[in-house]
């Protein structure tokens, strides 16, 4: 019970403190009508909606969820009063549980505003809505621990930002959501398949238009395989560089 | 009964030895004093009691945990009041004492009950709704202070609790910390200032370079402190010239230059004032001020440390901002 209550605490804190505020709302609704506006210029005005919705969903995860979390969690570094929190009563996993949950429901948020916005316009009908919800969750998860692995790694907020670019833009380009995998040379193709975003983004493409190339069972595997990994090698840092 | 026990702690950063075997233990219910120069160890030291860093070796017993091992069932029954004071800006005072109390597992009416009444123990009820980055130093360190007592703790460690903030709510502070002391709770303490450690503390342990040099209780201190007799002498001269000269023509006393123009002189026989005052006059020094300097814990940290109090305030305050 003291457990759940210091959880539960922690993460109307950073919620309250961090994820709430009107910066990051209105990050969640621009950057997806941006990706949107990207698409339709691009395609020169005949833009296929819900082809586009899985990358832009999948994008919207990973760009608000991994640099909010690297940022949140580095600036209570420098404030110092993360300390605070390394010092109470509660496991060290659980409480980096507590600082991920926010940063994954604020993922999970951002990726159903474009469907929001899609289904003004079109209609949606077909669409695996279990599978649809796995993956964002499974996206969402995966880039929040990416997130507290880079917070882990930086000592800086711009250091936090920097980093978070340095594994978002490879994803973005070589997960496939832009280009094919089976379009890249040969030599790139490797580096797609060991990016978790690709499996994320496939399990939205078969949930969405029964496109993707992977089978949902391996990149519900895979992804998770890639959060216990980031957890733990986050929180094993945590004790090794934090707790000194 | 010791409340905290430590043996043989150590803490190795790579080569270097931050804390190098320390032993030591607190009595439950006393101020224990941890004293010493920067980098000798202290917050090192309380990192390690706390949780806050792993030791290289050794053992800590708190409350008859195992310190090391147990450290969460340790972190229930100790509030940790750090150097700095490190709430949450944007938070108003209560909800940072409400949210620091959550921690401990504390249920909402009671967190809620509880807050309040230290915000109003602590002089801060007009400041409750306030975010803390509106707070003055004095107030952000009261609120600080409050957030380490919230779960009334057993033991509090207190890192610097008065350094850098105004002469009024440093007072209040002391108070507090003698009052929370007087219901019980054992404080660990580390000043810089020597005078806040000989009027709060009980005993006190001498840090230097990772090492306990002396442990004592403050009465004893005082008293071997008082065998000494020292005169102080304010002078319009250079305080190392004047302490060669002193040395060359009384052979045997202990000089030390305390400023620019002055000079302290110690000796465990009564020092006889005329003296001094005529080998000056024969040298054309000009003395603007004799004095005798009752001893106190001050004298015993130079003693021990061999550090000025005025350097290690500068070296402080320096550190701080």
């Amino acid at each position: 019970m003291n457990k759940i209550l210091a959880f539960w605490s922690i993460l109307a804190k950073d919620m309250k403190n961090y994820y709430l505020k009107p910066p990051n709302i209105s990050w969640g609704i621009i950057f997806p009508v941006s990706w949107t506006l990207m698409f339709f210029i691009r395609s020169n005005s005949d833009v296929d909606i819900r082809g586009i919705l899985p990358g832009v969903m999948a994008l919207s995860v990973l760009f608000g969820t991994t640099s909010m979390l690297a940022v949140t969690i580095t600036f209570e570094r420098r404030s110092r009063s993360f300390e605070r929190l390394l010092l109470a009563p509660i496991s060290l996993n659980l409480l980096m549980l507590a600082k991920t949950t926010g940063a994954i429901i604020i993922g999970i948020i951002n990726a159903f505003i474009p469907v929001l916005f899609a289904s003004l316009i079109i209609d949606l009908p077909g669409i695996n809505w279990l599978l649809t919800f796995a993956g964002v969750v499974l996206i969402a998860v995966t880039s929040a621990f990416l997130g507290l692995f880079i917070a882990v790694s930086a000592s800086e907020v711009f250091e936090a930002q920097t980093f978070s670019n340095f594994f978002r833009f490879p994803m973005m380009f070589l997960c496939g959501l832009f280009i094919p995998i089976e379009s890249l040379p040969v030599f790139i193709r490797p580096l797609s398949y060991a990016l978790p975003l690709t499996y994320g983004a496939d399990m939205l493409k078969h949930s969405f238009n029964a496109s993707g190339s992977i089978s949902p069972l391996v990149s519900l595997l895979v992804l998770t395989g890639y959060s216990i990994a980031l957890f733990t090698i986050s929180t094993n840092n945590i004790k090794r560089k934090w707790i000194y | 009964m010791n409340i905290i026990e430590v043996k043989n702690l150590v803490k190795s950063f790579g080569e270097f030895k931050a804390v190098k075997g320390i032993n030591f233990n607190v009595k439950k219910g006393e101020v224990f004093g941890f004293l010493g120069p920067n980098g000798a160890g202290k917050t090192t030291t309380i990192n390690m009691l706390t949780g806050l860093a792993a030791p290289t070796s050794g053992e800590i017993t708190i409350a008859g945990y195992d310190g090391i091992k147990h450290i969460k069932k340790v972190q229930r029954i100790i509030g940790i009041v750090p150097d700095e004071s490190n709430l949450y800006d944007d938070m108003s005072g209560f909800d940072n004492l409400v949210f620091c109390a959550s921690l401990y597992g504390i249920k909402k009416g009671i967190r809620e009950k509880r807050a309040k009444e230290l915000l109003k123990q602590f002089s801060l009820d007009n400041a409750g709704k306030r975010t803390f980055k509106a707070y003055s130093k004095g107030m952000k360190r009261k609120l600080t202070i409050a957030a380490g007592i919230i779960h009334n703790p057993e033991i509090l460690f207190l890192d610097e609790p008065t350094t850098g903030i105004d002469v009024e709510s440093a007072r209040q502070i002391r108070k507090m910390i003698k009052n929370l002391n007087d219901n019980g709770t054992t404080i660990f303490l580390t000043t810089h200032y020597i005078e806040e450690a000989e009027r709060l503390c009980h005993r006190i342990g001498f840090i230097v370079e990772g090492k306990i040099i002396k442990l004592s209780n403050v009465h004893d201190l005082l008293i071997e402190a008082r065998q000494e007799n020292i005169v102080e002498f304010d002078t319009d001269s250079n305080g190392s010239n004047l302490e060669k000269l002193v040395i060359s023509n009384f052979p045997g006393i202990t000089v030390k230059s305390v400023t620019d123009h002055s000079i302290r002189i110690s000796s465990r026989n009564r020092i006889e004032i005329m003296p001094f005052m005529k080998l000056f006059d024969n040298n054309g020094i000009k003395i603007n001020e004799a004095k005798v300097i009752r001893p106190s814990l001050e004298e015993v940290f130079i003693k021990i440390t061999g550090i000025e109090i005025d350097k290690l305030h500068k070296e402080k305050e320096g550190k701080k901002k």
